[in-house]
């Protein structure tokens, strides 16, 4: 069973991933395993040719309210999927600079397999389904990041059908 | 009434995150072409073969669903989070 404690926030503040972990294991004698993710501002973009240093930061969007309660129903079903102790997801809102963490995935379980699975499982899902948005600025200006169509692929390899960065 | 809103790149071409208007508009597509009719910014941003994705009371819908009144509807881009 989960636990009554705070499952997503969404903050301009920074995050400890440390004492995120500790406060999803505190005391619970039958978590084997604990998985984090962490992920960060990089300094330039996968899909551009261009130096380093090119984004000089990012301000992400998000819609207060839906991003909260999208990112609990994804919580549910990861519980309904793999048999996973508790979660908890931190996701950053506001203007952050390379090389600033962004989000936060935590996952406790008996055993290694089913926290590593629902820590892929949840990234995957809040990639496309979860109502954020990254605006990159750079010496050129600032423009919107596009959708990637590799991660609507990374979440049908879950049986989940998304067309996010489809026409 | 409804309530409309827009996020990221179409709130900025909208110039307003959101409005209150009314509408017979029976599905969230007839919505959108209902605005795309008004042309200007909204065909600008609303336009059939842009990538626009649709939320009714702050859960994603396809644009087959029902508008209902009092209904929250918002139109963003793809989003790109994580």
């Amino acid at each position: 069973m989960i636990k009554k404690q705070t499952r997503v926030s969404i903050q301009t503040a920074d995050f400890d991933v440390t004492t995120e972990i500790a406060a999803l294991r505190a005391n619970d004698h039958r978590v084997g395993a604990v998985c984090s993710f962490v992920g960060t501002v990089r300094d330039r973009n996968r899909d551009d040719n261009v130096a380093p240093g090119s984004i000089q930061s990012m301000e992400l969007e998000h819609y207060p309210g839906m991003t909260e309660q999208a990112i609990e129903a994804m919580i549910d079903a990861a519980q309904r999927r793999f048999d996973i102790f508790g979660a908890r997801i931190i996701h950053r809102v506001g203007v952050l600079q390379p090389p600033d963490q962004i989000v936060l995935v935590v996952v406790s379980s008996a055993h290694r397999g089913e926290s590593f699975q629902a820590c892929e499982f949840l990234m995957d899902y809040l990639k496309t389904q979860a109502p954020f948005w990254k605006k990159e600025q750079t010496p050129d200006g600032a423009h919107w990041v596009d959708a990637r169509v590799s991660d609507d692929a990374a979440l049908a390899k879950w049986g989940i059908v998304a067309s996010n960065a489809g026409p | 009434m409804i309530t409309v809103r827009y996020f990221a790149s179409i709130r900025e071409t909208m110039g307003r995150g959101q409005e209150v208007f009314g509408s017979t508009a029976p599905t969230l597509g007839a919505l959108r072409d209902e605005l795309i009719a008004r042309g200007g910014a909204y065909a600008e941003c609303l336009a059939r073969g842009q990538a626009v994705r649709l939320a009714l009371n702050q859960v994603m819908a396809d644009e087959s669903v029902a508008l209902v009144d009092g209904a929250e509807v918002a139109f963003f881009p793809p989003v790109t989070g994580g």
